[in-house]
């Protein structure tokens, strides 16, 4: 998988885009033509909406058209978000180590709050049990080696609010 | 507010439904009849594919099947804050942060700063104002935490 260091520059969207991410972002048609019925939805061609759709992807702006499972339905209860202070010398080339383990599913480099929070790496890792996710946990400790003087896994015991992220349709 | 104590057995699927829910994650390939493309790669109709996922849509199996933006590309802010929430405001605060439209996710985590959510805003410059609004309706500090730097997404869930 691509281990992408974030553009800073993010590009704008063009309105015709804008309403593709609109029309879509609910879920993409389970319709033999899909690029069809969203095209149709907004006045444009379905070869038209798949071209588009090809250039958000190629642009990054689209990561892939994809299933999101419930993941507590698939037994997968407990979400960890493990937190590690890393040698700010080591830590771009360490993240992009975390970030290709197989089980962390989101990594990042945040800023440190101190002296409340001495911590400026974030991998997610999900499991099936509080010991699943202390042995990944552990897994990441052993790569990040002596470039980490601490760390900690917050788990989440309740989810407050999920909305997702949505664009607002523009008045 | 929905805890995620009640451990929930995986539940039984077929090897069909395994097999698209594996192969969906991945995503759609981006051609005409997308849906037939990836029922050939699986040995089966076109038909059985969009049953089962919608099958899985309506159980609740899914949460959405469908185009999966990256918010930092699309312009627009979007970084995660914490805050440090006393047990017994923890109701107070949660309902005034839930209430503003740019707080998109909000997740209790077991730990001093024990309130973390995701701010997106149209504007990037609407971060630190929402920040502040956010500090001064509950009187409780923000912590900002933007990503610096991304080195890896990938949220799936093989079964």
């Amino acid at each position: 998988m691509s281990t992408s260091a974030s553009t800073s520059e993010s590009m704008t969207l063009g309105n015709l885009d804008r309403e593709l991410i609109v029309a879509t972002q609910q879920g993409l048609p389970l319709v033999s033509d899909p690029w069809a019925a969203v095209g149709e939805q907004i006045g444009i061609s379905g070869d038209e909406a798949l071209a588009r759709f090809q250039r958000l992807q190629a642009n990054g702006v689209l990561r892939r058209v994809a299933a999101v499972p419930n993941h507590y339905r698939l037994g997968y209860h407990f979400n960890g978000m493990t937190v590690w202070d890393v040698d700010d010398e080591r830590v771009r080339e360490l993240g992009r180590a975390t970030g290709e383990l197989p089980f962390v599913s989101h990594c990042y480099r945040r800023p440190r709050h101190l002296p409340l929070w001495p911590y400026n790496l974030f991998a997610m890792v999900h499991g099936t049990s509080r010991d699943e996710v202390e042995s990944k946990a552990e897994r990441i400790h052993e790569l990040l080696g002596d470039a980490c003087r601490g760390h900690q896994i917050l788990y989440s015991s309740a989810i407050l609010k999920k909305t997702g992220l949505r664009l607002q349709r523009k008045r | 507010m929905s805890v995620m104590e009640t451990p929930e057995k995986p539940p039984a699927l077929s090897d069909t439904e395994r097999a698209i829910l594996n192969r969906l994650q991945d995503g759609l390939p981006l051609v005409p009849h997308p849906y037939a493309a990836v029922a050939e790669e699986l040995g089966i109709g076109e038909d059985t594919l969009l049953t089962h996922l919608q099958a899985m849509l309506d159980s609740g199996l899914l949460t959405r099947f469908g185009p999966m933006f990256h918010a930092g590309e699309m312009g627009g802010g979007l970084t995660l804050a914490a805050m440090a929430v006393p047990e017994d405001e923890f109701e107070t605060v949660t309902e005034q942060v839930n209430s503003f439209p740019e707080v998109a996710h909000n997740y209790r985590r077991e730990h001093d700063l024990n309130m973390w959510f995701v701010l997106a805003t149209e504007e990037e410059e609407a971060i630190p104002r929402v920040i502040q609004d956010i500090e001064s309706l509950t009187g409780h500090p923000v912590y900002n935490m933007p990503k610096e730097e991304e080195f890896h997404v990938n949220l799936r869930f093989y079964v």
